[in-house]
């Protein structure tokens, strides 16, 4: 069962475990996911890290976390994940290590290798039952490289490899589906712009065992085209306007965390963003639309199954 | 101690269990499967207290043992050929995070045309990586390189993972008889693993495989992973000595076979060089004073042993089972770069190419091998690189080539 959250900002932690002055952008919505993460799991953490834009968070010799650290590749975080877990267990096993010793296992991805080089080993270490968080950071293109379009990139958005009229053409993986078919412990959407969802899902994922997945949509202002100050509305948009559903699988249910009501135009959230820019002029009307569609179809089924 | 007659897959599969290994993250591949099949049996006759996680790939595998043994476990695994390449990333970051881990690689043919039968292109496509290389000829030497080969990389001074390399089918599933020291004696021999500071603890808060900006401090640390290569020569003759005097074998960096008074050296590494041995041995009965040189540790490369070894030799054959395209054999390189600029090098250095793909190298290739170099050594001149490749087996190749071309005819190809 979920349990009830919190109902207000000033019930969040005050103490924050991830030290300032990161070289990450201004603005990152990652970071601000991330950043959660660590004042609700504490200190008794293990990050273990793929290749993404939050891997120069620790950069010899600083680093902004008060817990461990392991930076793998970009294929194999969750295998690192499951090297530290059995390693640990291993020392609990004997007796080498006491529980005091113990720590959570957190996989830190962003989604180029979540949905794409990463999607073999993590689909391996669900199927293996692992005990693991897993964060994904999804800024919908490979940020790190300067925004090429990743299997994350949503329909119609200008990257630095889809700079045609219409955009990317492809559709955006479905990573929530992937992850939920396999029959996890939990999997979650989230953003840091609704930190009191946010805070409830972290909680939850913590209070479980097993393969546990948080994707939060990440607002990227250097890939997405906004002056950084502008991400937490960005994020509110992109779940106002229904393209980002706050969702939740557990039990082997979906459920919504919450239902936009009155749901905005999709073409607020687009009007936003320098990389949906050309998505408004006149010769993109039907595109437009088509996604509009889109996304009117996937709430009609969520009412209709609710 | 027993002796019984075994695998070179079951003698790894031995070294690992007296090692009593912790963790160990597997993947299936030929002709490597039966060392974790064999260990897995007995984890689940409860002679060995172990965890055996199958991952999906070897590139995750090596990601897994890399972690474990960063948390402080001892971590043993295995591969082959494919397995070993896909890992590659891997090896050199499990090098880079000083994982103390142990990998045995049961060498064989690279893809592509894809073959199960050994050669040393894998290995050697991973000779930079970082790990500590040791290779063996014998499965003794098998298990005995698998014990050594974990008190070499927890040595405090080396900290770095050891890949311990057997020819596959040629040693793999060949039976030979071995001698499996008692575990008392292995205790004696290999301690429990100290991680030291290198582990992941609550309240002890460790980053490890952080990223460096500039190249001052990347140059600093991969110099340090080389330094500590180095000294594991030094680590590596103590550790030997060590087990010489516990078990009775002698494990030297070079394995010399009659070299003291050889004018001619065939230099050869892994199991192939028993060939080179029973040659060498026919020769002497035939009066040539010849001699084999096989490197047990190639990485760190013993420099100076190579050099005291060959010292005022005449004519040196090197047999590399590998082949590097656009230059020949991997270890012809290796062996001129360590022999150059020493005054006594030998001055005649001939390369030859052999045993790719498990081709057979037999007794007169070696006697013809001698005889080009003794001639080689009169004449004043190096021999060109060659092949080991004869005449009827270019016919039976041209046979296949027109069974092939027939085949396709038959299926309504047409002729060009």
């Amino acid at each position: 069962m979920i349990p009830p959250g919190r109902q207000h900002l000033r019930e969040l932690p005050d103490r924050h475990c991830l030290a300032a002055g990161t070289p990450l952008c201004a603005g990152c919505g990652g970071l601000a996911a991330l950043q959660a993460v660590c004042d609700l799991l504490g200190e008794k953490t293990v990050i273990v890290n793929a290749a993404g834009c939050l891997t120069l968070l620790a950069a010899y010799p600083s680093t902004p976390f008060r817990g461990s650290w392991l930076y793998t590749a970009m294929a194999s975080a969750p295998a690192g994940a499951q090297g530290v877990r059995d390693g640990l267990d291993i020392l609990l096993d004997k007796g080498a290590i006491g529980t005091e010793e113990n720590l959570e296992v957190l996989v830190l991805a962003g989604d180029g290798s979540s949905g794409g080089m990463g999607l073999s080993a993590t689909s391996a270490a669900i199927d293996r039952g692992l005990d693991f968080l897993y964060l994904c950071y999804d800024n919908e293109g490979y940020g790190n490289t300067g925004q090429q379009a990743s299997a994350a990139t949503p329909r119609g958005a200008r990257t630095a490899t889809s700079r045609g009229p219409q955009g990317h053409p492809g559709a955006k993986k479905d990573l929530f589906a992937i992850w939920a078919a396999h029959r996890p412990r939990y999997v979650a959407t989230v953003t840091a712009a609704e930190p009191l969802d946010l805070a409830r899902k972290i909680e939850t994922a913590r209070n479980l065992s097993g393969p546990r997945l948080l994707l939060a949509l990440a607002p990227c202002p250097t890939g997405w085209g906004y002056e950084p100050a502008e991400g937490v509305a960005i994020g509110r948009l992109a779940v106002q306007t229904g393209l980002w559903p706050l969702k939740e699988y557990v039990d082997g249910r979906v459920q919504h965390s919450k239902i936009p009501q009155p749901r905005l135009p999709v073409r607020d959230y687009f009007a936003s963003q320098g990389r949906f820019a050309h998505l408004l002029r006149p010769e993109n009307e039907q595109l437009l639309a088509a996604l509009q569609d889109e996304t009117d179809r996937y709430w009609q089924e969520v009412e209709e199954h609710a | 101690m027993t002796r019984t007659l075994l695998t070179g897959n079951g003698a790894a599969a031995w070294g690992a269990r007296l090692a009593r290994i912790d963790y160990l993250p597997a993947f299936p591949i030929t002709p490597q499967t039966e060392i974790i099949e064999t260990l897995d049996g007995w984890i689940e006759q409860q002679e060995l207290v172990c965890r055996l996680v199958t991952l999906e790939s070897e590139h995750s595998m090596l990601t897994a043992a890399g972690a474990a043994a960063v948390t402080g476990v001892r971590v043993f695994t295995a591969t082959s050929s494919q397995g070993l390449l896909y890992a590659t990333e891997m090896l050199y970051t499990v090098a880079g995070w000083r994982a103390p881990l142990v990998l045995v690689n049961v060498s064989r043919g690279l893809s592509s045309p894809i073959t199960l039968e050994p050669d040393h292109n894998d290995v050697l496509a991973v000779r930079d990586c970082g790990f500590l290389q040791l290779h063996c000829a014998t499965c003794q030497e098998v298990l005995d390189s698998v014990l050594i080969a974990f008190r070499l990389a927890e040595h405090p001074q080396v900290r770095l993972p050891v890949l311990v390399n057997l020819d596959g089918f040629a040693l793999s599933f060949t039976r030979e008889p071995v001698e499996i020291p008692d575990q008392s004696t292995a205790d004696r021999f290999l301690p429990p693993f100290r991680a030291g500071s290198l582990r992941f603890r609550a309240g002890e808060p460790l980053s490890a495989g952080v990223a460096v900006l500039d190249g001052s401090t990347y140059s600093y640390f991969r110099y340090q992973a080389h330094l500590a290569s180095l000294q594991g020569l030094a680590a590596y003759e103590k550790i030997a000595a060590e087990f010489a005097a516990l078990c009775g074998r002698h494990y030297e960096p070079l394995e010399c076979h009659r070299c003291e008074d050889a004018e001619i050296v065939f230099v050869m590494i892994g199991s192939f060089a028993t060939k080179a041995r029973e040659a060498v041995d026919r020769l002497r009965e035939a009066g040539e004073r010849v001699g084999l040189l096989r490197p047990r540790l190639l990485r760190p490369l013993p420099v100076a042993h190579l050099r005291r070894a060959l010292a005022g030799k005449l004519g040196v054959a090197v047999i590399d089972q590998n082949l590097a395209p656009g230059r020949g054999g991997v270890l012809l390189t290796e062996l001129a770069a360590a022999l150059h600029g020493s005054p006594d090098a030998p001055p005649v250095l001939a390369g030859y190419v052999g045993g790719l793909g498990g081709r057979e190298i037999s007794s007169e290739e070696f006697f013809e091998m001698h005889r080009e170099v003794r001639q080689a050594v009169t004449r004043g001149e190096n021999p060109p690189p060659r092949l080991l490749f004869t005449g009827e087996e270019l016919r039976a190749v041209r046979k296949l080539q027109q069974v092939a071309r027939a085949d396709r005819l038959g299926q309504g190809g047409e002729q060009r």
